[in-house]
């Protein structure tokens, strides 16, 4: 699938921007008045940030308020109304907090687990699409839910949890990249039952529709860079959970917290460029491409 | 609303021969020509008479070579564009509403003027035929040409989709095929079509016909055949002084 830098930036940063605030809302002691409104600003602009930009790879932004309708049925239309609805929650308890230094602890909860629930609508989104098998299976979401608790702890001041979280974050992510290798060979799908010309023989793709690109090769069968994923996929981890790790385990220091962050942030982007860079879309089969 | 409906009344579809298309690609351009000045946004083109011209299609022709385990390949030209499934998953990803599948006859259809172009829909379709519009940002699909089947300015022959009615060789055909008694149900009960990726559970209407078996020397063999066997002589003169030469190397 074609890593666009639109869905990237949106599944890292609104992830990062709800786990904080997921931490925020459970914390049972709270930051209270200017540190509060830091905190909440901070994920704020990741949260909302991000959706926003999920918002530009629209072919028709101005109409988005219409994916609000279809909540019966499509898991991008619930992550609008999860989205929101979390956005909403935890606002007007940030907005007690900050202003009248008052906490109400359900509201909190209840906003926190608004915040869980958008990044797991998030992941259904590509979870539930049984024409990219790397994607399609339960450990998606597990993922998803992981690295956003585990940066969100990060960012929100949690060392060990924090550490904890991306620890296990690290883990499934290595887990979820040597079984989604497997995934599409074990989906069935191949290029004889994409044409059932099977019985005949091997079957190889002989000319495309057109010598030109189109924008199904464009968007779904990106192939560019995958020789580099070994590297990426190191560089990922070692970015994501390593580098933190030795950092925050250092002699405390702000200095020290925000380069490890920033390692984490930047560790989390170059994974979410191999999620969509990696998946592999039947619909290449067809091309004779993966 | 997204959902799919329990039952349609007509499954209208497509059924290709494989046999018998010969690739000529006629099927694209009338599709294309049909579709780009008729219902819904054109069809645009991107850079087309440029270095790195793409565009818009509905329907587009691959060709395979099929290599059996003994004998020759074979060339199987393999047109392809939306399939109309029972289970189609491009309709229940909309987040908006805008792809629905019609109860009275099963096409799956786009309203365009409620796509927000977010391209998820081309994502869950295994089958890749729905192609996001470059110039007006909406998503686009093969509408079975539901303005000229039901068209009653049309003569009756015209009342077909585009790219069955041009098909020079009688590979495309169109008909209800949940009508066990309709040509195209019986068309495909006799020749075996069959559903495109079964596996991905989309329940395909558009059915295809597989090529029919190649025919080969079986049988009796003309009692001239003998006569007719391949003469090698061994070369004589300079020819032969090479090959013992090259041979001796």
């Amino acid at each position: 699938m074609h890593p666009a830098p639109s869905i990237i930036a949106f599944t890292t940063f609104s992830g990062l921007g709800l786990g904080l605030l997921f931490w925020l809302g459970v914390d049972p002691d709270p930051p209270t008045g200017w540190s509060a409104f830091a905190f909440f600003l901070i994920g704020y602009l990741l949260a909302v940030g991000g959706l926003m930009a999920s918002a530009l790879h629209l072919g028709r932004p101005e109409r988005a308020l219409k994916a609000f309708t279809q909540w019966r049925s499509s898991w991008l239309s619930r992550e609008a109304w999860t989205a929101c609805a979390a956005l909403v929650v935890m606002g007007v308890y940030a907005a007690l907090l900050v202003f009248f230094g008052v906490q109400v602890h359900v509201l909190g909860w209840l906003g926190a687990l608004l915040c869980l629930g958008t990044v797991f609508t998030t992941s259904m989104i590509y979870t539930q699409l049984k024409t990219v098998p790397r994607w399609h299976h339960w450990s998606t979401p597990v993922l998803f839910q992981l690295y956003a608790l585990g940066g969100g702890a990060l960012l929100s001041g949690r060392v060990t949890t924090g550490l904890v979280l991306i620890g296990l974050a690290a883990l499934a992510q290595a887990g979820w990249w040597l079984a989604g290798d497997q995934r599409l060979a074990a989906s069935g799908t191949s290029i004889e039952t994409a044409t059932g010309l099977g019985h005949i023989g091997k079957v190889r793709a002989f000319e495309p529709p057109h010598t030109g690109s189109n924008y199904l090769l464009r968007e779904m069968v990106f192939v560019v860079a995958r020789k580099h994923a070994r590297k990426l996929r190191l560089i990922a981890l070692g970015l994501m959970a390593v580098l933190p790790a030795l950092l925050l385990l250092l002699p405390f220091g702000h200095w020290l917290a925000l380069i490890a962050v920033l390692s984490h942030v930047a560790g989390v982007l170059v994974s979410r460029w191999l999620f969509f860079a990696e998946a592999e879309h039947v619909v290449g089969l067809y091309y004779g491409k993966r | 609303m997204t959902t799919l409906p329990e039952k349609t009344t007509r499954s209208l579809g497509l059924v290709i021969d494989l046999d018998t298309c010969v690739g000529c690609h006629a099927c694209v351009i009338s599709c294309k020509g049909w579709n780009t000045e008729n219902y819904g946004a054109p069809l645009s083109d991107q850079d087309p008479y440029g270095a790195d011209p793409s565009g818009t299609f509905l329907n587009r022709v691959h060709s395979y070579e099929v290599q059996p385990e003994t004998g020759p390949a074979q060339l199987v030209h393999f047109p392809k564009s939306c399939l109309h499934c029972e289970d189609a998953p491009c309709v229940t990803v909309c987040p908006t509403g805008a792809s629905y599948k019609r109860v009275e006859d099963g096409i799956v259809l786009v309203n365009e003027s409620d796509c927000i172009g977010c391209g998820l829909c081309a994502w869950a379709c295994p089958y890749g035929a729905r192609e996001l519009d470059l110039a007006e940002g909406v998503m686009k699909k093969c509408t079975l040409c539901v303005d000229r089947i039901y068209n009653e300015n049309l003569p009756e022959e015209d009342r077909t989709p585009a790219c069955v009615r041009t098909c020079p060789a009688g590979a495309r055909h169109f008909g209800d095929l949940s009508d066990p008694d309709s040509d195209v149900s019986r068309l495909v009960a006799e020749r075996g079509g069959i559903d495109l990726m079964p596996e991905q559970g989309t329940k395909p209407v558009n059915k295809y016909l597989p090529p029919r078996p190649k025919d080969g020397w079986q049988g009796e063999v003309d009692v001239l055949a003998p006569f007719l066997e391949p003469v090698a002589e061994e070369p004589r003169g300079f020819l032969a002084w090479i090959d013992k030469t090259l041979e001796k190397l």
